[in-house]
C-alpha cells in the first residue's frame, strides 16, 4: 500500500474499507462456490446426492469417486478410468509447450535483434494466426495429419498444437525482447559470441518471466482444448478433455454424479497447479543490472 | 598512413547520406574524440569503426588492414557502451572473460586476465557479484575491464560518461585519462560533452550534420575554430559572437561595436590576419571568448593587444571561482568572465579590458573563420 500514514482526508474511511473487504469476499465466495460444490460432491457416495443434497457437506466420506474416475471408470467402451487419457494429455501438452515456446523465443529474437527487410510483415502475418478461428483450420489440418499419417495419434496432436501456438508465443518474445537492450546484443557480438550464442548464453537466461508467461498461457491452452483433441485424436489417443466428456455423457449405465465431479477435478487440476507454480515467475526484476537502473 | 584509417567513408540509409566523406587518420596511443551534438553521425562513425554498421563508401583500416565487412569480433576492437551493456545474469568475472570465452582462450589465461584487469580497475572485490548489486560507478569500471582483458588494437568508447551523476563523471574522467597516459592504448571516444572533449583528447574532431567540421588539437580547436560552429558549440559559456564592422583608422583595422548607451565603442585589431583587410568596411563577426573580456587588473599580461572598453553591466552571476558579467553589445548579450572577488554591480558602467590576441572574425555569410 502506498499510504504512509493512517490519517486520511476522509473520516469515514475505515468504514468504507471495511465495505470494501465484504463485498471482495463476498464476490470470491461467489466465485468458489461452484469448485466448492464439486470438491464436496466428489466425496460424497451417489445416494446422497441422488437423494436431492447437493449443497451439504457429506454425511460419509469417501475417496471412491476419486478411485473410479482415475483407474475403473466407464470410458467410451472400456472400463479404463481417465488415467490414460490423463498420461496422452500430459504427452501431447508438454512437447507442444516446450516447442511452440522454444521456436517463439527464437522467432521474438530473430525479429528484434536481427532485423531483416520484411520483418514487421512476417510478423504480421504470425500475428494474424492468433485470431484465425480454432474452426477455419479443422479441415486443411485433418488432410495435412492425413498425408503425415499422424491422424488420430498423439503426435499428431502435438503438431497442431505446436504450430498453433507459434503466433501466440512469438508475440510474447518479440514484445518482450523488443524491450530488451540491443546494445547487450552488439556488446557479445564484439565479444565474438554467434547467433546462437547470444540467445543462448545472453537472451534467454534474462527472459524467465516470458518463459512462464508462455509456459502458463500454452499448457492452459492446450491442456483445454476440446476441439482439436476430439477432431483429430478420437479413441485411445484422446486428451482428457474429450475423455472426461466420454465419461459424463456415458449413455449407459447409472450416471455416476460423484464420479464426474472427481473426473472434472482431475482435468482442471494440471492448469491450476501450473498457475499456483509458474505464477510467483511473473515477477519482473530479472533484467535489472544490466543497463542503468 | 595512421594506426586507424578513416579514408573517405560516408554512410547513407537508402538515399540519405548521413556520412559525408569523413578522412581522419589516428595514431597509435592516440585519443580521438569525436563531439557533436546529437544526430551529428559521431555515434555512427563509431559503429561504422566497431563494425555494427556497413559503410556505404570509403575504407576503414586497422593497422594497414581494410576492415570493409569483417565481423566486430575479428578487428580486434573493444568497445564500452553508454548503458555499459552487462550480461545480467552473468557475474562481473564472467561478464569480463565473456569474450576472452568466446575467442577460445584457455581457462587459466583467462582467470590471470581478469585478476590483472581487476586488478588495475580496483574491482577485485566485485568479481563474484552480478552488474545489478553494483552502483553506477562499478558498473562504469566492470564495463571498461570488460574492455581492457581483450587487449585490443582500439577502443571505443560510446558516451561513456553521459550515465553517471556529475561528480563520479569528473572521477572517471581523469580515471580514464589515466588509464590512457598508462597503458599508451589507442582510443576512439564519443561525447557531446564538450568538456569531456578538451580535457580527454589528444585531438578532437568536431562534427555536426554529417561533416566533420574541424580535427585538430584541443588548443587549434578553442582558440582557432574553424568556423561559426566549432566556434560556439566548443567553451562554456559559449564564445560571444557580435555583429561587427571592420574600418581602417590610422593604419589599423578596428572593430566597431555599439556599446549599451548606443555609442560607438571601436576595438583596435593590430594583429588581425591578412585576410581580414579583404572585408574593410564590411559586416563581419566578432568572437571573443568569455575569459578574454575581463577587468583590468585580471588581464592576460603576456597579451599583446588589449583593448580598454565601457560599458553598461546588466547582469552579474557570482560562480564560485568566476563572476560571469552580462552586458549588451551591438545589440547581443555578451559574457565576460572575471575573477571571484571583480568588483561589478549591475546597472553601472564599468572598464573592461578585452583582450583582442584571442579575438576571431568571421565572414557572415560562409560561417568560415577569416583567416
Amino acid at each position: 500500500m502506498a499510504i504512509a500514514s493512517p490519517d486520511t482526508p476522509v473520516r469515514t474511511a475505515r468504514i468504507t474499507r471495511v465495505f470494501i473487504y465484504l463485498f471482495l469476499l463476498l464476490f470470491a465466495l461467489f466465485y468458489l462456490l461452484p469448485f466448492g460444490i464439486m470438491v464436496i460432491n466428489s466425496v460424497k457416495p451417489l445416494s446422497e446426492i441422488t437423494g436431492g443434497n447437493m449443497i451439504a457437506l457429506p454425511r460419509e466420506w469417501t475417496i471412491e469417486p476419486w478411485l473410479s474416475a482415475w483407474s475403473t471408470a466407464q470410458i467410451g467402451v472400456q472400463p479404463t478410468g481417465l488415467r490414460p487419457y490423463f498420461i496422452n494429455s500430459l504427452m501431447m501438452a508438454i512437447p507442444a509447450v516446450l516447442l511452440s515456446t522454444a521456436v517463439g523465443a527464437l522467432n521474438g529474437y530473430v525479429l528484434t535483434k536481427w532485423r531483416f527487410k520484411g520483418d514487421t510483415l512476417i510478423f504480421g502475418l504470425l500475428l494474424f494466426s492468433c485470431f484465425i478461428p480454432f474452426q477455419i483450420v479443422l479441415i486443411p489440418m485433418a488432410r495435412i495429419l492425413g498425408i503425415l499419417q499422424m491422424a488420430s495419434t498423439t503426435q499428431g496432436l502435438i503438431l497442431v498444437h505446436f504450430v498453433y501456438g507459434i503466433g501466440f508465443t512469438t508475440l510474447y518474445f518479440r514484445n518482450y525482447y523488443a524491450a530488451f537492450p540491443t546494445e547487450l546484443v552488439r556488446a557479445a557480438q564484439i565479444d565474438g559470441a554467434g547467433f546462437f550464442q547470444i540467445f543462448w548464453r545472453i537472451m534467454l537466461p534474462s527472459s524467465g518471466p516470458i518463459i512462464a508467461v508462455s509456459f502458463i498461457w500454452q499448457f492452459t491452452n492446450i491442456w483445454n482444448d476440446f476441439l482439436f483433441g476430439a477432431s483429430f485424436a478420437s479413441g485411445g489417443a484422446a486428451p482428457m478433455t474429450v475423455a472426461l466428456n466420454n465419461l459424463v455423457n456415458s449413455s449407459t449405465g447409472v450416471r455416476e454424479y460423484n464420479v464426474h465431479f472427481a473426473g472434472a477435478i482431475m482435468a482442471a487440476a494440471p492448469t491450476l497447479l501450473v498457475y499456483i507454480v509458474a505464477g510467483r515467475y511473473f515477477v519482473r526484476g530479472l533484467m535489472s543490472g544490466s543497463v542503468k537502473g | 598512413m595512421g594506426f586507424l584509417d578513416i579514408d573517405n567513408v560516408t554512410k547513407s540509409y537508402g538515399a540519405v547520406e548521413v556520412l559525408h566523406r569523413v578522412d581522419i587518420d589516428v595514431d597509435e596511443g592516440e585519443f580521438l574524440v569525436l563531439v557533436g551534438p546529437s544526430g551529428c553521425g559521431k555515434s555512427t562513425l563509431l559503429n561504422m569503426i566497431a563494425g555494427l554498421e556497413g559503410i556505404t563508401s570509403g575504407e576503414i583500416r586497422i593497422r594497414g588492414r581494410v576492415m570493409n565487412g569483417v565481423h566486430p569480433s575479428r578487428r580486434n576492437i573493444a568497445m564500452v557502451f553508454q548503458s555499459y551493456a552487462l550480461y545480467p545474469n552473468m557475474t562481473v568475472g564472467k561478464n569480463i572473460t565473456f569474450g576472452l570465452e568466446m575467442h577460445g582462450t584457455p581457462k587459466a589465461e583467462r582467470d590471470k586476465a581478469m585478476r590483472d584487469v581487476a586488478q588495475l580497475l580496483q574491482i577485485e572485490h566485485l568479481l563474484d557479484r552480478k552488474p545489478g548489486q553494483l552502483s553506477g560507478g562499478q558498473r562504469q569500471r566492470v564495463a571498461m575491464g570488460r574492455a581492457l582483458v581483450r587487449d585490443p588494437d582500439v577502443f571505443l568508447f560510446d558516451e561513456p560518461l553521459s550515465n553517471l551523476d556529475a561528480k563520479l563523471r569528473v572521477d572517471m574522467r581523469t580515471e580514464i585519462k589515466k588509464l590512457h597516459q598508462r597503458l599508451g592504448t589507442t582510443i576512439v571516444y564519443v561525447t557531446h560533452d564538450q568538456i569531456e572533449a578538451m580535457t580527454l583528447s589528444t585531438r578532437i574532431a568536431v562534427m555536426f550534420d554529417g561533416h566533420v567540421q574541424q580535427l585538430g588539437t584541443p588548443k587549434e580547436i578553442y582558440d582557432s575554430p574553424a568556423n561559426l560552429f566549432v566556434a560556439t558549440f566548443m567553451g562554456s559559456p559559449a564564445m560571444n559572437v557580435l555583429p561587427t564592422r571592420l574600418e581602417e583608422r590610422n593604419g589599423m583595422l578596428h572593430a566597431l561595436l555599439t556599446g549599451a548607451d548606443g555609442a560607438e565603442r571601436a576595438l583596435a585589431m593590430p594583429h588581425a590576419p591578412a585576410a581580414a583587410s579583404a572585408h574593410k568596411d564590411a559586416e563581419v563577426l566578432l568572437g571573443i571568448r568569455p575569459e578574454a573580456i575581463t577587468d583590468p587588473e585580471g588581464a592576460d599580461r603576456k597579451a599583446r593587444t588589449i583593448q580598454p572598453m565601457t560599458n553598461r553591466v546588466t547582469v552579474t552571476e557570482p560562480a564560485g571561482a568566476d563572476t560571469f558579467v552580462t552586458m549588451t553589445l551591438s545589440g547581443k548579450d555578451c559574457i565576460a568572465r572575471m575573477r571571484a572577488d571583480a568588483y561589478v554591480e549591475p546597472g553601472r558602467d564599468f572598464d573592461f579590458a578585452i583582450n583582442m590576441d584571442k579575438a576571431v572574425l568571421f565572414d557572415p555569410r560562409t560561417e568560415a573563420r577569416i583567416a
